[in-house]
């Protein structure tokens, strides 16, 4: 080192160790940079998703109230029918307002026992309709039952609203306070898994809300999707780089295919809503229909990644399947495509996982409607995932905040899990030679 | 005469020899650059034909005239007339696929398919329907590898993928992978280019085993293999053939000074 310092030094300076400090000090200038830009990203990354985690698990649990319900017959049955279709048309908030009638006695203003009834779920009583209907030998006996908690009551059972605050910010009365405390003190009151979140459709009510219908919505579009995407594209890239002669046409339509790429996603909406919806009258705020709207902004997606799929296995590989006789296609299905497969894989899956995550061209066919019903096929009414989250950030009750987060997970599991299966796809088909 | 052929270390077969293929006044350009002008030239059957010269004179290009590989290219014009056993191949109502299976041909850089070994020799007489069933299948492909002197390096993994193989054993699977569809001429673009020496003297073996039932045209940089191989060559030089004759009269009495200054390397 020193040695060649020296042999430097004839020339005048030793300017050479000076310039080699330099260098090694810019090296690790530039290092600490890179390190700086991921560790920024990184904690961005985290700020973000630790965010909606700790605004979203709340959601996953449901606060219960334990009432002894009295199953009367003569609320359920007054004319004493046995006939179930009766039953089902019953006042079962009746003996609702009975459970906790009896539990407290003092309660006989209407006012009061409007409030009373508040900590029960407006849904409770189809709950228990449905226990009867399941189950008719439960007419005339009284059993304990775990009921949901009103959306308020599951709010400040939480802690995500405060109690400590002056009476009329609240949404929960200071009387509300006082039964639940009871209730708490007997142990009638907890929070369990909330299933109904994952199994039941949209619900005015937060506490009945569940995602299941935006599940199977985006389920029917993404089928749709993937259905008219994937051949179209595929094809497309295929004649495009492997036949299609280069002249000033291909070059016009490899263009347009790139700046289709860059149209914002709402002008694909437009187009489904005018062409889709008012030439073709197809079902408004159906998967269908979305999943078409969707398939356009997916294509261009898929025919580049293709397309560099393609460009990317060597000629070599398409030479010899010509030398040995092989026709064009027999080259394109044999070995050419084959070879593009996991970058085909990737470039579909990631495209479907841009259109699993997109809102706005579904606003503009009318998947925003509320739609509380669980599709039943491609052509029914439905919203999808992210739909699903905008509607909820944008109703007013406290409890649908932590519905949005919670959706958000559900959407970013969903997203993360497509991602997953691309790297396993291309690792799986890259393991073949 | 004898000396020299002894010297050399092969038989010339008789000048009787029938030509297989033959051009005339073939000229290529890609665009606006002229590879090839005017040239004429006779591949005679069961001979091994080398082609040397300078790089850029057109060999390559030659070569893939012959199997119409050149036809894949974007610009590239061909003109003139290519025939084989006295049919032009560039005539419109030949299907280029048939020509193909009968004109093979072996690349300077192995080129397995990403497939196994068997796949490898099987995809031939698959596209093209050689085999009536799996038995016979297994006899050209076990065949073609016997022929390609290759049987009994792979005869136990022949599951495993073509590109495992070293590089001569790549090249010796692509040269398989060529005659299990029987061709009757093989066309070879510098096989042994990216190999090692003891992987080029069994190629070059090889290439001599193969005479006897292929006609063999071989472009080579290196003049020994030339000298080696063939039994007559053909010097390109700047898109046309200088002189074309006997291996051993063109390396030992060249006619033109360039193929002289070629062969003693004075440039090239």
């Amino acid at each position: 080192m020193t040695e060649f310092a020296e042999s430097r030094g004839h020339v005048g300076t030793n300017d050479g160790a000076a310039r080699r400090a330099r260098r090694h000090a810019a090296e690790r200038r530039f290092r600490l940079y890179g390190i700086l830009a991921i560790v920024v990203a990184v904690s961005f990354l985290v700020l973000l998703l630790g965010s909606i985690a700790v605004q979203g698990y709340t959601a996953f649990t449901a606060t219960q109230i334990r009432l002894d319900v009295t199953f009367e017959p003569e609320v359920i049955d007054p004319e004493g029918t046995g006939d179930p279709e009766l039953w089902a048309g019953a006042d079962y908030g009746a003996l609702i307002r009975h459970s906790l009638g009896a539990r407290f006695p003092g309660v006989r203003e209407p006012e009061e026992v409007r409030a009373l009834m508040a900590l029960i779920s407006s849904g409770a009583r189809f709950d228990l309709r449905d226990m009867v209907l399941d189950d008719p030998g439960l007419i005339g006996t009284t059993r304990s039952v775990w009921l949901p908690a009103a959306a308020d009551i599951d709010m400040l059972v939480k802690g995500i609203t405060p109690r400590d605050v002056p009476e009329d910010a609240r949404r929960v009365k200071d009387n509300q306070i006082a039964w639940l405390d009871a209730l708490v003190a007997e142990g009638a009151v907890k929070r369990a898994l909330h299933l109904r979140f994952f199994t039941a459709g949209d619900s005015r009510t937060p506490e009945r809300a569940g995602i299941w219908g935006a599940i199977v919505g985006s389920f029917y579009t993404m089928m749709v999707t993937l259905a008219l995407a994937f051949p179209i594209g595929v094809l497309t890239a295929v004649y495009l780089e492997e036949f299609a002669p280069k002249n000033r046409w291909t070059d016009l339509v490899e263009i347009n295919i790139n700046n289709l790429a860059a149209v914002p996603s709402i002008v694909f909406g437009l187009l489904g809503l005018a062409v889709f919806l008012n030439v073709y009258h197809l079902p408004r705020s159906a998967p269908v229909v979305g999943g078409m709207t969707l398939a356009l902004m997916t294509l261009p997606t898929i025919i580049i990644a293709t397309r560099s799929a393609l460009a990317a296995v060597p000629p070599s590989l398409r030479e010899a399947a010509l030398a040995i006789g092989a026709s064009p296609l027999q080259v394109v299905m044999h070995h050419t495509l084959p070879a593009a497969m996991p970058g085909v894989l990737t470039g579909t899956i990631i495209g479907m996982a841009r259109a699993l995550g997109e809102t706005a061209p579904l606003l503009m066919i009318g998947m925003v409607a509320f739609i509380a019903d669980i599709p039943g096929g491609p052509s029914d009414p439905a919203t999808v995932l992210p739909v699903q989250v905008f509607l909820w950030a944008g109703s007013p009750e406290r409890a649908f905040a932590e519905k949005t987060a919670a959706a958000t997970l559900v959407l970013l599991v969903f997203l993360i899990a497509m991602n997953g299966l691309a790297v396993y796809l291309r690792k799986k088909f890259e393991k073949r030679w | 005469m004898e000396a020299q052929t002894a010297l050399i270390g092969h038989n010339r077969p008789a000048d009787a020899t029938p030509v297989k293929m033959a051009t005339r006044d073939l000229d290529v350009s890609y665009g606006a650059i002229q590879a090839l002008a005017g040239v004429e030239l006779d591949i005679r059957e069961n001979e091994v034909t080398a082609l040397i010269g300078p790089s850029g004179c057109g060999k390559t290009t030659f070569l893939r005239c012959l199997n119409r590989m050149n036809d894949t290219i974007e610009g590239c014009v061909v003109s003139g007339l290519v025939t084989l056993d006295g049919h032009d191949i560039y005539d419109r109502s030949l299907d280029v696929v048939q020509l193909r299976a009968r004109i093979g041909m072996v690349f300077q850089k192995p080129n397995p398919f990403p497939k196994s070994i068997y796949d490898n020799a099987a995809y031939g007489p698959r596209i093209h329907g050689l085999a009536a069933n799996r038995d016979e299948l297994d006899e050209i492909v076990v065949t073609s590898l016997e022929k390609a002197g290759l049987w009994k390096e792979v005869r136990d993994r022949m599951g495993e993928p073509g590109t495992s193989l070293s590089g001569g054993q790549q090249q010796r699977l692509c040269i398989a992978r060529a005659i299990a569809v029987s061709p009757e001429v093989i066309l070879m673009d510098e096989p042994c280019s990216a190999l090692d020496p003891i992987a080029t003297a069994r190629i070059e073996e090889l290439i001599d085993e193969l005479r006897e039932n292929y006609t063999i045209v071989i472009v080579t940089h290196n003049m020994q293999q030339a000298a080696r191989v063939s039994q007559r060559t053909a010097f390109f030089h700047l898109g046309q053939v200088v002189e074309m004759g006997d291996t051993v009269e063109l390396f030992t009495n060249p006619q033109d000074e360039r193929t002289q200054g070629y062969i003693t390397g004075r440039f090239g």
